[in-house]
């Protein structure tokens, strides 16, 4: 069974904050489901299906419809893998409406980095007890990765393998950083060129600080409805036509590859779906964690050939009004919002943005009706999940 | 030298999390051998050690004490860590299976993508040793 057009988007809010030191996590939550609904002309009683992963404090889920106050929920998902837990949900919650479970589905997430609170969740035992905790976790966690490294490996392979250069992963930054000086909201608004990313200090071999996204608080939120209810409402009708979940590891250690990542999988999913190409997009949010992750999901969505995406983002490619691919309108996670550490939220509410025509008019792309928006969670480096999403305006 | 090698090697490595899985490995690290997981049923190797096959879903995997050499498949150096310096990596081993691990006993600024490597355990914070890796 197809589910294409079986759900739309209706509202979609970023919270405006990017340091919040006076709020709670779930009061962040809160307040962007609330500019979600408003945006969609929506109530928090109007919500009975509700999605967050790991980010949601307490209980998960459980602890976030009742401080909310959502008292019609019959439908609630936490599913987790990472940042790009939220662009899965708006898939899950379109499987969820068509098998009406659901009318109207709340996404919601928030986080506050900046406050000192962004640790990465789990960890090993105490000295001489023994763990039961993630499996790999005393093969793994004991080596000091992180996003930084393990990323640094990926773009070491890939260089090594396909010759792809630190400036043309400049070329990513540079595309974003052109995009974001006209968010008002963007946490690095300063138009950067080549020489600035290669000559920025080494964080981890080969990605320098502006190879790195940008650490911020805040949150975001979307609403998924039925057709029915989204034809009741006064707002443009964004179709969900495709979507495509893949998760990826090291594979128990046989044939190891980390120049690919589930992007392989989670696109073609989605775009036989929705019946569309790469070819056909207008416009793409692709999660960008580092400039290395925005490489490899091109390739993998079959933006460009393997190998290939070097030569593909370099001399402005991914710029709106000038590139063939205009990526991250609103500047993306290397210099808008990359809020919570986790992205996906945002990848969908700028393609959202850009097929309701309310983008920054300097990156709205002409006559955008086909947007994709899609993103990995945890790490290209070890273990990771894949969402993609195609999206058309009605 | 280089300025990374320059710095004390001061990163320790935190104990590792031993679960009922895993106990036999580490209790041979302590002994200084190195071991992997291979299935009887389909032969083939699988790392990080699990009781069972992700392979072929078989209960029946037996330890296999492994040389641990092999060659460095992809690295790289953390400039921000406080304690200098470290280089995080996946190793091939021989096996034809991808370790991560750290490499010492380098500078770090001339480790090579297939480059020659063999394993060494390095003492933890309270735990048993962990295996890293040094050029061969």
């Amino acid at each position: 069974m197809s589910l294409k057009g079986k759900a739309y988007i209706m509202g979609a809010w970023e919270h405006p904050t990017r340091d919040a030191p006076d709020k709670t996590t779930a009061q962040l939550h809160f307040e962007s489901a609330r500019g979600a609904l408003a945006d969609a002309g929506l109530t928090f009683d109007d919500v009975d299906g509700y999605f967050c992963a790991g980010d949601a404090p307490g209980f998960g889920g459980m602890s976030m419809v009742d401080y909310m106050g959502l008292r019609n929920v019959r439908h609630l998902d936490s599913t987790e893998t990472g940042g790009s837990s939220y662009i899965l949900h708006v898939g899950h919650a379109v499987q969820a409406i068509a098998a009406g479970k659901c009318q109207v589905a709340l996404i919601t997430l928030a986080g506050r980095p900046r406050q000192g609170q962004g640790g990465r969740p789990g960890g090993g035992a105490r000295p001489g007890q023994l763990s039961d905790g993630a499996p790999e976790a005393g093969f793994e966690n004991i080596y000091g990765g992180s996003t930084h490294n393990t990323y640094g490996m990926c773009a070491m392979r890939h260089m090594h393998d396909y010759g792809t250069t630190s400036e043309q992963l400049a070329w990513i930054k540079v595309a974003a950083s052109h995009h974001a000086q006209w968010n008002e909201h963007a946490f690095l608004k300063d138009v950067v060129t080549v020489e600035d990313v290669v000559n920025s200090r080494m964080i981890a071999d080969p990605l320098h600080l502006l190879d790195c996204c940008v650490v911020t608080d805040g949150g975001g939120a979307l609403i998924i409805t039925s057709p029915e209810v989204a034809r009741s409402l006064n707002r443009p009708r964004i179709k969900v036509i495709g979507s495509g979940e893949a998760p990826k590891g090291p594979g128990g250690g046989q044939g190891l590859d980390l120049t690919y990542s589930g992007a392989v999988w989670s696109g073609p999913r989605a775009f036989a779906e929705a019946g569309v190409t790469p070819a056909d997009i207008k416009y793409a949010s692709i999660y960008d964690s580092f400039t290395i992750t925005v490489l490899m999901q091109i390739e993998d969505l079959g933006f460009c050939a393997k190998g290939q995406g070097g030569r593909f983002v370099a001399d402005g490619n991914l710029i709106s009004g000038v590139g063939k691919l205009p990526f991250n309108t609103d500047g993306g996670g290397l210099c808008n919002n990359h809020p919570t550490n986790r992205g996906g939220i945002t990848k969908v509410i700028e393609a959202v943005r850009q097929l309701r025509g309310e983008a920054h008019p300097r990156v709205q792309v002409a006559n955008c009706d086909l947007a994709l928006a899609h993103g990995t969670g945890g790490s290209l480096g070890t273990r990771h999940g894949a969402a993609t999403v195609i999206l058309e305006r009605e | 030298m280089s300025e990374a090698e320059a710095k004390p090697a001061g990163r320790v490595i935190p104990a590792p999390a031993v679960t009922v899985e895993s106990q036999p490995f580490w209790d041979a690290a302590a002994e200084g051998r190195f071991l992997i997981k291979r299935c009887t049923a389909c032969g083939k190797a699988h790392w990080y050690p699990r009781a069972f096959c992700p392979f072929c879903a078989s209960d029946e995997t037996v330890w296999e004490e492994s040389p641990g050499e092999g060659e460095i498949y992809t690295f790289s150096i953390m400039r921000r860590s406080p304690t200098g310096p470290y280089v995080i990596g996946y190793v091939t081993l021989d096996e034809g299976l991808a370790v991560l691990t750290n490499f010492v006993d380098c500078d770090p600024d001339s480790l090579r993508i297939g480059q020659r490597v063999k394993v060494r355990f390095q003492p933890t914070d309270g735990g048993p040793p962990a295996p890293v890796f040094c050029p061969a």
